[in-house]
């Protein structure tokens, strides 16, 4: 507003409100000449894009790979042991995310785990996502298949109705529990207990709401929608399992305890170690790695990417004024003072930004709902605070580097700028 | 009123002074209508952005209205050039990527006029210049008089006092330029001081009064019934 009322010199109400028109009025003017710059307008709007759709994707990214990891260890007990598949050589190191599997960890793994005497229970799990419909609501949302375990392992209470029925994991049973959002999304105030839900080409009976829980470190258990894992296998056509969770009965043998799992997979896979088997204090450790690399590469990557748009901005911002060396002088001598010279350039350099952030960010968006169809199992979704952040960034980058572009516009002379030989008659 | 005293403009080229304005003394009164005339290089494009106020001058006082303008920041010079003073340029400095009447409007933009009293302003003063049916079109889409009668339109829609023509003929063929001329001189008769520079004697004996320069300086100032050489 300080701006706004500088331009307009002194102030009364009517000045104020002139100063105003006459800002409108000139972005207005302006936003019609970018428009009819269609090189430049589009090689700017193209370098902001770029930068916004570089820190919206690799924060989307690194924050599915977060969410993914934290998932794995949040809220598990010390005495529960994960078991992926493919084996990770070096130890010590980041745990395979996607999982290059040599072999399928399947039910019946689950299943012979279970039997060995010093585990209490197993949860299997094949999380995905998938459309969730009910009459003509309907929406996205992140599915577990997994078993009655699985609720007391992760420590998910019940609002409402019962967690999953207890029925062998092998067996598929058309029930789902539902977390409180998504049961609001879908249901509003209507009863959501015993109704059906479609999901993909399955149709579930609502049997339980989870007890509503802030979002924690790893997934939203308030949006989820928790399956029979057969079940999932079916929708989700899919054999092998994601996850082991081994509940041990004491921690005593550890380590005694591991090699009997371990020992019992390489038996049931032809003699092959093929799985991994972490505890949770090696993931955390692993998970702190990972948090580091990703949030320095993004930061990186993101910072070098703006710098290239922000000198991109800056070398066609001063080709633009000396393009528009006459037109500049002209608007000198029609009286257009030079800050105000200065503003139009400057707020041209924001529309071009907030332009592009858009259609940066729109990309991302995109980019990364395809991403979530290819891998259902990470949730690849930019935080808010990337998303606001990179709008800033782009604004405040266009604006830091048309500056020195919009200060040398100007103070050109107008006289000067008008006897410009260069440019031809119009 | 305007008044030049001892008025100089040097331009410094390579190791060279130019003196393009040599110690001028002029006075202008309202409401006249100059011609400004002379060989290439004598000044007088100078002269005219001195009075317009796009040039500062070396050395040197110009008064406008019995204000001394040295004193003027850029700001308010500005505001004087947008609110008082019209130029007419012989290559018509439109901009390209606006139609006639956006070119025409935008004193008024800059003004921070309302939009409607805008459109009002322009929608008549494009019919007074017979203009009505190009206001849509692109500088490049008219005709070199429709481009200068575009110019003028927006040289006088702040309605000014001092309306400047460097050449405003020079580009044109002769029927376009005494159109070009007789719609000055009827602004003229409404009561703008006319300052015109041209090269075409003819042009610049329909003026009252008649500079002449050479080597920036006025050698000749002709009115009816009076001449003065200095
Ligand atoms: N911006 C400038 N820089 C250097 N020399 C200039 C500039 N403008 C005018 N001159 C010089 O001043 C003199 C007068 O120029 P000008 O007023 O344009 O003459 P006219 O309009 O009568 O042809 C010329 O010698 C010209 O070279
Ligand atoms: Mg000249």
């Amino acid at each position: 507003m300080a701006v706004l009322t500088r331009i307009g010199g002194p102030v009364g109400p009517k000045e104020y409100e002139q100063a105003l028109m006459r800002v409108y009025d000139l972005l207005a003017f302006n936003f019609r000449v970018i428009t009819r710059q269609r090189v430049r307008s589009i090689m700017l709007l193209i370098a902001i894009a770029i930068g916004v759709l570089a820190i919206n994707l690799l924060t989307g990214i690194g924050e599915g790979g977060k969410q993914f990891v934290l998932g794995e260890f949040n809220l598990l007990g010390k005495n529960v042991l994960i078991m992926l598949p493919g084996k990770k050589e070096t130890t010590g190191g980041i745990p395979p995310l996607t999982g290059e599997t040599t072999r399928d960890l399947t039910l019946q793994d689950a299943q012979a785990i279970l039997r060995l005497a010093e585990v209490s229970a197993v949860a299997p799990l094949i999380p995905g996502k998938i459309e969730i419909s009910h009459g003509r609501l309907s929406r996205e949302a992140f599915t577990l298949g997994s078993n009655r375990a699985f609720f007391e392992m992760r420590q998910l209470d019940i609002a409402q109705g019962s967690i999953l029925p207890d029925v062998p994991m092998d067996q598929a049973v058309a029930v789902c529990i539902i977390g409180s959002k998504l049961r609001r999304e879908l249901f509003g105030n209507r009863p959501a207990l015993g109704q059906w839900l479609r999901a993909g080409d399955s149709r579930f009976r609502v049997v339980g709401i989870l007890k509503d829980r802030g979002q924690g470190l790893g997934l939203d258990m308030n949006d989820v929608i928790i399956i029979p894992v057969a079940s999932a296998q079916s929708l989700f056509n899919t054999e092998g399992l994601f996850r082991i969770f081994i509940e041990l009965r004491n921690l005593h043998d550890l380590d005694k305890s591991r090699d009997r799992i371990t020992d019992l997979l390489k038996n049931r896979h032809d003699g092959e170690e093929d799985v991994t088997l972490i505890a949770q204090d090696s993931l955390l450790t692993a998970f702190a790695d990972i948090l580091d690399t990703m949030t320095l590469t993004v930061a990186g990557i993101a910072a070098i990417s703006m710098l290239v748009a922000g000198i991109l901005i800056m070398n066609v911002s001063l080709i633009a004024v000396s393009q528009r060396t006459r037109e500049i002088g002209l608007l000198k001598a029609l009286g257009l003072p030079a800050r105000t010279v200065r503003i139009i350039f400057l707020s041209e350099a924001a529309m071009m930004a907030t332009a592009g952030a858009i259609i940066g960010l729109l990309i991302s968006e995109l980019a990364l709902f395809l991403a979530r169809r290819v891998y259902p199992a990470v949730l690849f979704d930019t935080p808010n605070w990337a998303q606001v952040g990179s709008f800033i960034v782009a604004i405040v980058t266009a604006l830091v580097f048309s500056a020195i572009p919009a200060r040398r516009a100007a103070n050109m002379a107008p006289v000067d700028a008008l006897l410009d030989k260069k440019a031809d008659q119009a | 009123m305007i008044e030049l005293q001892q008025l100089c403009r040097d331009f410094l080229i390579g190791d060279q002074t130019v003196h393009a304005l040599d110690h001028l003394d002029l006075t202008i009164d309202s409401g006249e209508y100059l011609s400004v005339m002379g060989p290439s290089g004598s000044g007088k494009s100078t002269l005219l952005n001195m009075l317009g106020l796009l040039d500062r001058p070396s050395s040197g006082e110009y008064l406008l209205n019995t204000q001394v303008t040295s004193s003027l920041k850029e700001e308010q010079r500005a505001a004087l050039r947008r609110d008082h003073i019209g130029f007419v340029f012989q290559s018509y400095h439109l901009l390209p990527r606006l139609t006639a009447r956006e070119n025409v409007e935008l004193p008024l933009v800059l003004a921070g006029v309302a939009p409607k009293i805008r459109q009002a302003t322009v929608d008549e003063l494009l019919r007074r210049l017979d203009l009505s049916d190009r206001a849509a079109h692109n500088p490049s889409q008219l005709s070199g008089g429709q481009r200068q009668r575009v110019a003028i339109g927006r040289a006088i829609i702040m309605e000014p006092d001092l309306l400047l023509a460097d050449e405003p003929t020079g580009n044109l063929d002769s029927k376009s330029g005494l159109e070009v001329m007789a719609l000055l001189e009827e602004l003229n008769a409404g009561g703008i001081t006319l300052l015109v520079v041209t090269h075409d004697e003819e042009m610049g004996a329909r003026a009252q009064r008649r500079l002449h320069m050479v080597d920036g300086r006025i050698n000749q100032d002709w009115r009816p019934g009076r001449t003065e050489r200095i």
